[in-house]
């Protein structure tokens, strides 16, 4: 049975796109079929940090509207096997998204995939709501400061009574915490929350911590999902999460400040 | 699926809200003015817009009922209706666009107190005890109406917590906690850690500044104590 799982956080710009793609292409590489959705209808971002965006035909809505169908419009991976993306639309607005016509959608695309990993659009509104209406799973990126922990807190509140899980009274959405832009070093000066700061307050498992990278920005800006720079920190610490998403054990990494040693200032940290 | 997000509807559901209900020997504007002037100075953002209902009695003389809309207007509250009016009380307050309420059997209004008589009294309601499971998260607010409240869990930044008697939160206090909500000040609030953005009893309340303290981080029980709010050890 497909799993489906929102990307989400409230806050804008904490690395919802940049971990719906780390964790989707991570999915596939270890061998699961999985599609990840664009949710942010209007902003369209994923698939300029997938790399596609110059083979987008058809998008999510023209899909609900019945104007394509799901092979038309989802565009397979090319570096990846079994990694597909189902783009948002740049011109329409969120309201052109509909329950049931997500829902329809959902439906199809579960029976081809085992993942579906819908990146969410910020805020508390209708397409934030939307994305997280149908979730099995959610992953809530938060970067280790005070406004975005708070806003995680209020998506939180979201997910356990604005889901159709809660509709429905069901099994409560499984809830991980990814905490984002984590940089040891402003952790030990104060200038930051530390990962146990946030767990203490937003009482969820974690299931991974994501190191402020450079790494990430040239990822995204040469349209690659950061999970192929294998060698990076941010790269490696989404595998980690990818693992643990599958129920491995993977002990944390990047969480303390690191001496340079002569081989990591050769190799790169 | 039943409901499109993006269909407009219509719907007449019975609801439920909590009106705070005036018990007042005294029905003049004066008068009035004076002990709900008293009640703001206590808490002066608490009751911001709040609606309200004037409990009535046959002893009451022949009620102004535009002259105290206007009176509420003035000091930012919401009159809505009058309660246990007689055949003319109704007429003029329906005259002066308010409902026309029945109270339930709990809300009976209690003997005045000996001394009372003339001041604006909230009244005592019996308690129940409601209890929440899991941690109330940023942006949600919970209501235990006529009862004592119990959350297993942390109370979020941002959320509300909000009883009409005792409040005990086993988690961590971030957001806010107002106990006695309907008026009565031997309420109090028992947490495992205090962090709260506000506590407040019976209409009185601290800000987080005036938390800071021996008790901040701990647990801790605040109550009023000679008019005051107090802290001290759970
Ligand atoms: N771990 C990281 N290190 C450095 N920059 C990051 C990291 N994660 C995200 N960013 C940057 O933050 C910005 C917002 O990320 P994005 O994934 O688009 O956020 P969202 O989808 O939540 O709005 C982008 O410029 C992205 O490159
Ligand atoms: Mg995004």
């Amino acid at each position: 049975m497909a799993k489906i799982i929102v990307v989400t956080s409230g806050k804008g710009g904490v690395g919802k796109t940049t971990s719906s793609a780390a964790i989707g292409t991570g999915l596939a590489l270890s061998g699961h079929k999985t599609v990840i959705v664009d949710f942010d209808i209007g902003l369209r971002n994923l698939d300029l940090i997938m790399g596609c965006e110059r083979r987008v035909v058809y998008d999510f809505v023209n899909v609900i509207n019945g104007e394509a169908n799901l092979k038309q419009t989802l565009i397979k991976d090319k570096r990846v096997e079994n990694l597909f993306i189902l783009p948002a639309s740049q011109t329409r607005d969120k309201d052109a998204l509909t329950k049931e016509g997500v829902e329809k959608v959902l439906n199809e695309l579960a029976k081809d995939f085992e993942f579906i990993i819908c990146d969410s659009p910020a805020g508390i509104e209708a397409g934030a709501m939307m994305a997280l209406y149908f979730a099995d799973e959610a992953v809530v990126v938060t970067n280790p400061e005070v406004s975005s922990v708070r806003d995680s807190d209020r998506i939180l509140g979201m997910l356990s009574s604005k889901s159709r899980r809660a509709e429905r009274n069901e099994d409560a959405i499984k809830e991980h915490l990814l905490l984002t832009r984590y940089n040891p070093e402003r952790v030990a000066k104060g200038e930051m929350l530390s990962v146990e700061d946030v767990q203490e307050i937003l009482a969820i498992p974690l299931i991974g911590v994501i190191p402020e990278s450079q790494a990430v920005l040239n990822a995204s800006n040469s349209g690659q999902p950061v999970t192929l720079d294998q060698e990076s920190d941010a790269g490696q610490a989404y595998l980690d999460t990818v693992s643990r998403l599958l129920g491995n054990h993977v002990d944390f990494r990047f969480l303390t400040v690191e001496k340079k040693g002569l081989l990591k200032r050769i190799f790169g940290g | 699926m039943s409901e499109l997000l993006s269909e407009p509807f219509f719907e007449l559901k019975g609801s439920l809200f909590p009106l705070s209900v005036i018990h007042s020997s005294d029905l003049s504007v004066a008068g009035l003015q004076a002990a709900l002037q008293q009640k703001l100075d206590q808490a002066p953002g608490f009751f911001h817009q709040a609606a309200m209902v004037i409990q009535l009695t046959p002893d009451h003389q022949t009620v102004d009922f535009n002259a105290l809309k206007q009176l509420f207007q003035q000091l930012k509250l919401v009159l809505v209706g009058v309660a246990g009016a007689s055949t003319e009380q109704k007429q003029l307050a329906q005259a002066a666009g308010l409902a026309v309420l029945r109270l339930g059997q709990d809300s009976k209004p209690l003997a005045p107190a000996p001394g009372s008589s003339g001041e604006a009294r909230v009244e005592q309601v019996p308690m129940h005890t409601k209890v929440v499971e899991q941690n109330i998260r940023s942006g949600q607010q919970i209501y235990a109406k006529g009862a004592d409240l119990i959350v297993r869990g942390a109370v979020g930044a941002g959320a509300e917590v909000i009883a009409d008697g005792n409040i005990h939160i086993y988690g961590t206090l971030r957001g806010k906690a107002i106990a006695g909500a309907s008026g009565d000040s031997t309420k109090r609030i028992f947490c495992q850690n205090l962090q709260a953005e506000l506590v407040s009893i019976a209409g009185h309340y601290w800000l987080s500044d005036s938390l800071q303290g021996d008790f901040w981080n701990k647990a801790a029980c605040i109550r009023m104590q000679d008019d005051s709010i107090a802290i001290g050890e759970l």
